[in-house]
């Protein structure tokens, strides 16, 4: 990866931090946890990986994603507003009234969300049904996923790997977001969903491991997908709940809490000391 | 006037199961929302009776079945949207057809759910619950009630569905006096022209809406309606009969909860006017708790609209 290129990933996942933790702050509630562990995911997928057109959001040839995990969707938010499928000042509004901003990610009314989810474990379909009409339109469009680790709890996630892997769905890739917790604590203390990568394994998927903060990491882990032919793929991103606020990584407490404003101001310090 | 005190009812649901956990013998099962059920209370006192299902709603009804087949009584908790919506059929098949004794614990139900949004603000399962033959449908208007319907249903047999919210209402029936009865409406204040019966928060809402009707000189009887299922007839008959006009609040769909229950049974028995308040067939949405109750109606001036409209109707 050029240094060029590098360097705008850092400061547009950067980016995205700022603007999920400025919605979650205004709105006094939100998940920070699952959103900033997500943040450089969001940002190789926008501006490498994804074929989209801010001005034209249903542009039909568009590449779609679909965030299963949806309660993180000030990350999908901040990005979206980044790449300018609307204003950032809209971010602030995050979850009130007067604003499209929904608590969970909403396709009807916010421009670049490509999949209504909230409740887990359904996106993962959605994206599926995605995949097939892709190819039934033998479209090059690519479908990607990103699924919670606790999400994969649901049986509903399983059904869904059957079905893409039986169906050959190899434009179809899911990313899973393995930070390791879920809101009553540790995905391994709750109800263990590992190993992930023989359960996928086992489903005849193609199963790529990659570092979720490391964007030499995520290249070389999406070029493995988009090269695999005839199956699926998943990317077990290793990644931290938190990431980018030293007090948040690694807290179960911060899956579903708002900063204060003191705790926002050290957030935002920490993050722009991070460029 | 001494201050009123709010809480929401899951908080009282969360503190009944760890208080009467020391009684009787029963498991609770959650699934990864201990600390907003509020089954966390109970997990933290008797964690070997707590088992946590993980993010999978379906399996834990299916587990509960089969606990309670094997003679033990089990709650099972989550967001009403996913123990009533994701799990319906589990809920439906494994525990209302052979109804076996499963206590279903929902939380979070209607639009108090505020800034989560349309994906979490279940407005429908009163009405799926409500289908399911022999299920008892609870939702109690504050966290004395809430209490009592736990102690009851640890005592009952058949599967009971209860619906809490997460939004602090007021506390007003008396810990010390109140018992709950299934089937059995609560008459909260007298009146002759018109009847408003409630059920979980609107109750309160209900009753500010008597104070209103009173001050234009109209007297407005209020019913607590915490059993949606089965409904106290006698009583709805009643307020037919001697008010001539009802007017049921919830926060639900207009369709097939507390004001359809109402309507169905005044319709077959002694007609009058009912006009039902509610969310009126729409999605929820993102936003503060007292933003959403007054964009969707669910207010005192509407209730006190809605029962002029009904005495007009007479
Ligand atoms: C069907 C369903 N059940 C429960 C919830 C409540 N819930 C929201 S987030 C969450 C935990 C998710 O954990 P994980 O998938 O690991 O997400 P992350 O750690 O990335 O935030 C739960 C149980 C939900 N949104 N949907
Ligand atoms: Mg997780």
């Amino acid at each position: 990866m050029d240094q060029a290129t590098l360097k705008l990933l850092k400061e547009k996942a950067a980016n995205i931090r700022l603007g999920v933790l400025e919605g979650i702050h205004a709105a006094s509630s939100g998940h920070p946890g699952g959103s900033l562990s997500i943040a450089d995911i969001l940002a190789y997928l926008y501006y490498v990986e994804m074929n989209v057109n801010p001005a034209d959001p249903r542009w039909q040839e568009r590449d779609r994603l679909v965030l299963s995990k949806g309660h993180t969707a000030p990350a999908l938010y901040a990005v979206l507003a980044e790449k300018g499928f609307f204003p950032k000042d809209e971010l602030k509004k995050l979850r009130q009234a007067d604003s499209f901003l929904q608590g969970h990610c909403e396709m009807k009314h916010t421009p670049g969300v490509d999949m209504t989810t909230g409740s887990l474990g359904l996106g993962v379909s959605a994206a599926c049904g995605m995949a097939l009409a892709a190819k039934l339109d033998k479209s090059p469009r690519r479908v990607y996923a990103i699924v919670g680790d606790g999400e994969t709890e649901e049986g509903q996630v399983w059904e869904s790997a059957m079905f893409a892997a039986h169906y050959g769905l190899d434009n179809l890739c899911f990313i899973l977001d393995l930070n390791g917790l879920q809101i009553d604590g540790k995905i391994t203390d709750v109800i263990d969903p590992t190993p992930h990568d023989k359960k996928f394994e086992a489903f005849n998927w193609n199963v790529i491991e990659a570092d979720a903060h490391d964007f030499e990491s995520l290249e070389k882990a999406f070029a493995a997908a988009r090269a695999c032919k005839g199956r699926p793929s998943v990317i077990i991103a290793h990644s931290v709940k938190g990431k980018g606020v030293s007090f948040m990584e690694n807290q179960v407490g911060w899956h579903g809490s708002a900063p204060n404003d003191e705790q926002y101001a050290q957030a935002v310090a920490e993050i722009k000391a991070s460029l | 006037m001494a201050d009123i005190i709010k809480q929401a009812t899951r908080e009282a649901y969360g503190n009944a199961l760890a208080e009467f956990g020391e009684k009787y013998d029963f498991v609770v099962l959650d699934a990864d929302l201990a600390a907003a059920t509020k089954t966390g209370t109970f997990k933290k006192k008797f964690p070997e009776r707590f088992f946590d299902c993980g993010i999978a709603e379906g399996n834990m009804m299916s587990v509960a079945a089969g606990i309670a087949a094997s003679g033990r009584i089990p709650f099972a908790s989550s967001f009403a949207m996913f123990a009533a919506g994701r799990a319906f059929e589990q809920v439906r098949n494994s525990i209302g057809y052979p109804h076996l004794n499963v206590k279903i614990g929902a939380t979070h139900a209607g639009i108090t759910v505020g800034e989560d949004g349309a994906t979490h603000q279940c407005l429908e399962d009163l009405a799926v619950m409500r289908t399911i033959p022999g299920m008892a449908v609870i939702q109690p208007m504050d966290s004395v009630e809430a209490r009592a319907v736990v102690e009851w249903a640890i005592n009952y047999y058949g599967p009971v569905y209860m619906r809490f919210g997460r939004f602090a209402c007021p506390i007003l029936l008396d810990r010390d006096s109140y018992k709950f009865e299934l089937g059995r409406n609560v008459r909260l204040r007298e009146g002759t022209d018109v009847t408003l019966i409630g059920t979980g928060l609107m109750v309160s809402v209900a009753l500010d809406a008597a104070k209103l009707l009173a001050g234009e000189g109209i007297s407005a009887r209020v019913v607590n309606a915490a059993s949606i299922k089965p409904i106290d007839e006698a009583d709805v008959i009643a307020a037919a009969a001697e008010t001539g006009a009802i007017v049921t609040a919830e926060e639900h769909n207009i369709i097939g909860g507390l004001g359809s229950a109402v309507a169905e049974v005044v319709t077959a028995n002694r007609p009058c006017p009912v006009l039902r308040v509610g969310v009126e067939d729409r999605f929820g949405k993102s936003g503060k708790v007292p933003v959403l109750l007054e964009e969707f109606g669910l207010t005192a001036a509407n209730i006190a609209d809605k029962a002029r409209k009904a005495i007009s109707m007479k």
